[in-house]
């Protein structure tokens, strides 16, 4: 019987998201995001290229709150391997050139994964100003997205977002098959499930409950219709390895566990 | 060895060159290696009516609460430990700024378009999300090359150039002539910043003579060119509060007070009174040594 608690799970079903990417870019944004990333690295997907949260692509697994630069007598320097050096001016050569998989978080999102982190109300006065569209559009139409969305509830998964900064399925298929060639979403990791849009219209759906969630309660945490194959699985539980390399290695200070609403 | 021009400046003569109305971007990412002693120049005088174009952080906020703004161009305006720049919300809430929110890359492409004298640059960032839609002004352009099928070519968001009067940026290290070293990990979109601008006003932590760069770091962190640069301006704790490594970190406890200075107009107005309305850049640096050694950090 495994002893591993929900924020675990997710880790694991946040590493399940990077599963078959090979050499590219695991570009996970979050705390818990970021340790599932790294842990998809340390275990089955040892090809992944991962950044050190900054300007450089990093072979040394860094827990999510340290910052590998240091300034050693007026120097500056650098706590861990560097693979490359990947300034910011170069990340967006990367992601148009498509060898990225992202995974963002999100304020709202819809039944086909549009997503919005950036503002609630009209854009042009919002009544509460979020992250504005930072990388979401043009991640979105240029590679693979995943998104970690920690409070799965119905302000979240909304029937509607406010705006759409990160681009769904029925935006993209209404660009037509050329521009919208490199735009998949893949999954959603909350909370309480995993999901996907793998339907064939692109709907969400449900792809796993995690242990002891029931699908009334994703049901009822989801604001609008989501899709219900008949054979549901529950996520996977971690394996005793997966849980070593997460607590001892990957987050020793346990920081998943503010990430998650349980 | 021939003399290189001198083109040392204080900031307020900088200042002195800018006028109300212009478009000024600003070098530096989020609350990282901002020409925050110019942005304080700013603050003293009486430009206003500015669009200012940044990857912003607190140099958006301060000119927004100073109602310096008219426009924002922007990808994101963040404190990087605080994510949302609170001064920056409330000019969106209220509607006391225009804004021009772009996705980040194209926002670099804007710069570089500028950078390149050209009208525009095709992306495909933007297409399907909702920018184009609030922001009409983002036109489409047709490939005029066939499509993968042979077929009308690929429709795409023509980025339009985004061509600055003025550019301010902080680098570590500079010569007299207006040559710029970084020594941290990244330049950001600083060079594109400054050949997009007319004018381009770097402030350094330190003026060197050219031939010592080479003591500071390798050719690589030589990128700015005095072909871009109008004016430098020394500015030791220049980029103070954000942080300019390896010269110094941020300098968090600060940070939080100035993010606090959004709570209401009586604790901005406090704040502006204690660390902006000041003589000079030397009151400040003098003020916020006085508050290390309160602290004593």
């Amino acid at each position: 019987m495994s002893d591993a608690t929900r924020d675990e799970i997710c880790v694991v079903a946040v590493a399940e998201c990077f599963r078959g990417d090979g050499e590219r870019l695991c570009n996970p944004i979050g705390t818990i995001a970021m340790i599932g990333g790294r842990l998809a690295r340390e275990t089955f997907e040892p090809d992944l290229v991962m950044t050190d949260g900054f300007g450089m692509f990093t072979s040394s697994v860094i827990p999510p709150n340290v910052n590998p630069y240091k300034s050693v007598d007026g120097r500056f320097v650098l706590d861990e391997v560097v693979e490359a050096w990947n300034p910011y001016p170069q990340m967006f050569p990367v992601l148009w050139n498509g060898r990225r998989h992202v995974m963002m978080g999100g304020s709202q999102i819809d039944q086909y994964g549009n997503q919005n982190f950036a503002c609630i109300g009209d854009w042009h006065q919002p009544k509460v100003q979020l992250l504005g569209f930072r990388g979401a559009p043009g991640n979105t139409i240029n590679h693979t997205t995943s998104y970690w969305m920690p409070n799965h509830n119905p302000k979240v998964f909304v029937p509607k977002v406010d705006v759409v900064s990160g681009v769904g399925y029925d935006r993209a298929r209404a660009l037509g098959p050329e521009a919208s060639r490199f735009h998949e979403i893949r999954r959603v990791v909350t909370n309480l499930a995993v999901l996907d849009f793998e339907t064939p219209d692109n709907r969400m759906r449900l792809r796993s409950g995690h242990p002891g969630i029931s699908i009334d309660q994703i049901v009822e945490a989801t604001g609008f219709e989501l899709v219900i194959p008949e054979d549901i699985t529950e996520t996977r539980l971690p394996t005793d390895e997966e849980l070593r390399l997460i607590r001892e290695v990957i987050d020793p200070e346990d920081l998943r566990k503010g990430d998650i609403k349980l | 060895m021939s003399t290189i021009p001198d083109k040392r400046m204080t900031e307020d003569e900088v200042v002195g060159e800018l006028r109300s109305g212009m478009t000024i971007g600003i070098g530096g990412w989020a609350s990282r290696r901002k020409p925050m002693s110019l942005i304080r120049a700013i603050l003293r005088s009486d430009l206003t009516d500015l669009t200012i174009v940044s990857y912003g952080g607190p140099d958006i906020g301060l000119l927004c609460a100073a109602g310096t703004v008219r426009k924002a161009i922007y990808g994101f305006v963040s404190l990087d430990t605080i994510p949302l720049e609170p001064h920056f919300r409330t000019a969106r809430q209220t509607g006391s700024i225009e804004a021009m929110e772009l996705d980040e890359g194209m926002l670099l492409l804007g710069l570089q378009a500028a950078a390149w004298r050209i009208p525009f640059i095709p992306t495909r960032a933007g297409l399907g999300s909702d920018l184009p839609l609030v922001m009409p002004e983002l036109k489409m352009v047709q490939s005029p090359y066939p499509g993968l099928d042979g077929g009308p070519g690929e429709e795409m968001i023509a980025m339009p150039a985004l061509p600055l009067d003025a550019a301010l940026i902080h680098q570590n290290r500079a010569d007299q002539g207006g040559n710029g070293q970084f020594l941290g990990s990244d330049l950001y979109m600083d060079d594109l910043f400054a050949m997009a601008a007319e004018h381009t006003y770097m402030s350094c932590e330190q003026i060197i003579p050219t031939e010592d760069f080479a003591k500071h770091g390798s050719f690589h962190t030589q990128r700015i060119s005095r072909l871009m640069t109008t004016g430098v301006i020394e500015a030791p704790g220049g980029a103070h509060f954000t942080e300019c490594p390896p010269d110094y970190g941020r300098d968090e406890s600060f940070q939080k007070e100035y993010a606090a200075s959004a709570s209401s107009p009586e604790v901005w107005d406090e704040f502006r009174a204690r660390w902006l309305d000041l003589e000079s850049e030397a009151d400040y640096q003098q003020a916020v040594a006085a508050r290390r050694a309160e602290k004593g950090a």
